[in-house]
């Protein structure tokens, strides 16, 4: 034991900058299943709150769905609680191959393979497929997952500017001289709700010999007319080489993610990938639950046409409002107020009106670029939005913003 | 040096500023603390200097510090022999 006073005093003071810089980060406690209203206990040891639920990335409500709820039962009762081994030894029940070959089907590809989670899926995924003669070209704002498996992979790394394609382009020009290149984006973006331009990143990717890697998160089970994600939203379904997407969000919202693509390179992953290799096999409770999701989403679009609705509903609810929402088709709608102050300031008070939605600042966001991020669920109905669009309204007429754009904003409270 | 920071500059400005950008870049402006170049993308800058000035900046010197600001970056090219 070596954990002296000083060492101790080190860590506190670093602790202290993080919090003076007001990066602090504290989690709330919620008394309830994930829903669309929530029971949040804030700040701590306040009789908990029932508030509507706008910060979910429970998209298509499915979290705490009474059919997955039971799927998942049963999987405990005939598949057991955990499996105590990584896939490769003694961790892969009929189910996992199952769900992987359900995945397949859904996401328009050759194979799948299952991962704890999708952050392990992309921090896995390039190490195993590329080496030092191969470069990997990514949108700016990827998630940050993807920033971390491209550092573990010792292909050549670039970037290009945010959906830019003329700047794609020079950089895969740029590349022409590598053995493989791998564009590289999110399908829907989490802080922006902006969607990939797949169909021209297909293009480009055909008329430069690149591969295609789309990590579809925020878009898998509902994006699309089918649900299938943006490649079938922007009209290349098949198209793409490799997919990462996770299971923590609209498909159920429990954990676990995958790899899902051409079949070469998903077998690449079995035998390479690190996380796969080194880290626990899925439980079979979610294992169970997630066939459940995909029984849902192949039987029917319902939920992925509410949730549609509801997004098309709550955008114009908003912009009538008079607040300033960065457009899209996503059900990720921020609202924007640029100031990092004004942001916190209003998420505050939307919780005392009874509504939950969190304020992003620099650096999880650029600098001026503050914002309240809204998302949607098919478990909201059009009652819950109504409630959240009035207290938007009442907040805003509060601290006065309302049909202020851009810059009157930024002239009233700065950046 | 001031031909040297002229391409620095007009590398930066067409490499990481949005085609709607109000931001001014010069050659003072803090990069990366001032949000404009994170550590993922810089790896581009870098490059970009090690194949125009035909030198080789190891990773330990390419700090964030280092690339903070255009002059600060002529200094590090110029440390490593570029002319
Ligand atoms: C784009 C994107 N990729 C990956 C992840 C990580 O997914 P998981 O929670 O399965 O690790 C997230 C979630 O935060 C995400 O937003």
């Amino acid at each position: 034991m070596s954990y002296s006073n000083t060492t101790r005093r080190h860590f506190a003071c670093e602790l202290e900058s993080v919090r003076e810089a007001g990066l602090f980060k504290e989690e709330r406690y919620i008394h309830a299943p994930q829903g669309a209203e929530i029971e949040v206990e804030y700040p701590k040891g306040a009789t908990p709150k029932r508030v509507i639920n706008m910060c979910a990335n429970n998209y298509l409500g499915l979290s705490s769905h009474p059919e997955v709820v039971q799927a998942a039962h049963a999987g405990l009762d005939h598949r057991g609680y955990g499996m105590s081994s990584v896939r490769f030894i003694c961790g892969t029940q009929d189910i996992h191959r199952e769900l992987e070959q359900r995945l397949t089907e859904f996401l328009g590809t050759e194979d799948t393979l299952l991962f704890p989670s999708c952050m392990d899926a992309n921090a896995g995924v390039f190490e195993a497929i590329l080496g030092e003669q191969d470069v990997m070209i990514a949108d700016r704002l990827v998630h940050a997952s993807i920033v971390d498996g491209m550092r573990l992979c010792k292909a050549m790394n670039d970037t290009y500017k945010h959906s830019d394609m003329g700047h794609l382009e020079e950089k895969l020009q740029e590349h022409q001289d590598k053995r493989f290149r791998v564009i590289v984006t999110d399908g829907v973006f989490s802080m922006d709700g902006d969607v990939a331009k797949m169909d021209e990143i297909v293009a480009l990717a055909e008329k430069y010999d690149a591969m295609t890697f789309l990590d579809d998160s925020h878009a898998s089970g509902f994006m699309g007319k089918t649900g299938r994600g943006t490649h079938e939203h922007c009209g290349v379904f098949g198209k793409i080489d490799i997919i990462t997407t996770t299971l923590g969000k609209g498909l159920g919202g429990a954990s676990g993610g995958c790899v899902s693509g051409r079949r070469e390179l998903v077998e690449m992953c079995r035998q390479r990938a690190r996380p796969y290799l080194f880290s626990n096999t899925v439980a079979p409770v979610i294992v169970s639950g997630a066939l459940k999701v995909m029984d849902l989403l192949f039987s029917s679009t319902e939920r992925r046409d509410k949730l549609e609705w509801n997004t098309e509903y709550w955008r114009k609810g908003l912009i009538e409002t008079g607040l300033d929402i960065k457009n899209g088709d996503s059900p990720i709608v921020p609202v924007m107020l640029y100031n990092a102050k004004l942001a916190q300031d209003f998420a505050k008070d939307l919780f005392a009106e009874g509504v939950y939605a969190v304020g992003f600042f620099f650096p999880v966001v650029p600098k001026g670029q503050a914002r309240i991020r809204t998302q949607l669920s098919a478990a909201h109905d059009k009652a819950h939005l109504d409630v959240a669009l009035a207290a938007f309204r009442k907040v805003g007429e509060k601290h006065g913003i309302l049909g202020l754009g851009k810059k009157d904003l930024v002239a009233k409270f700065g950046l | 040096m001031d031909e040297m920071k002229q391409v620095v500059l007009e590398y930066v400005r067409r490499e990481y500023l949005e085609e709607d950008d109000d931001r001014e870049v010069e050659v003072d402006t803090p990069l990366i603390s001032g949000g404009i170049v994170d550590s993922f993308s810089m790896v581009s800058l870098k490059r970009f200097l090690e194949k125009k000035y035909g030198i080789q900046i190891p990773d330990a010197d390419a700090s964030p510090e280092a690339f903070d600001t255009v002059e600060s970056i002529v200094v590090l090219v110029q440390r490593f022999g570029g002319k």
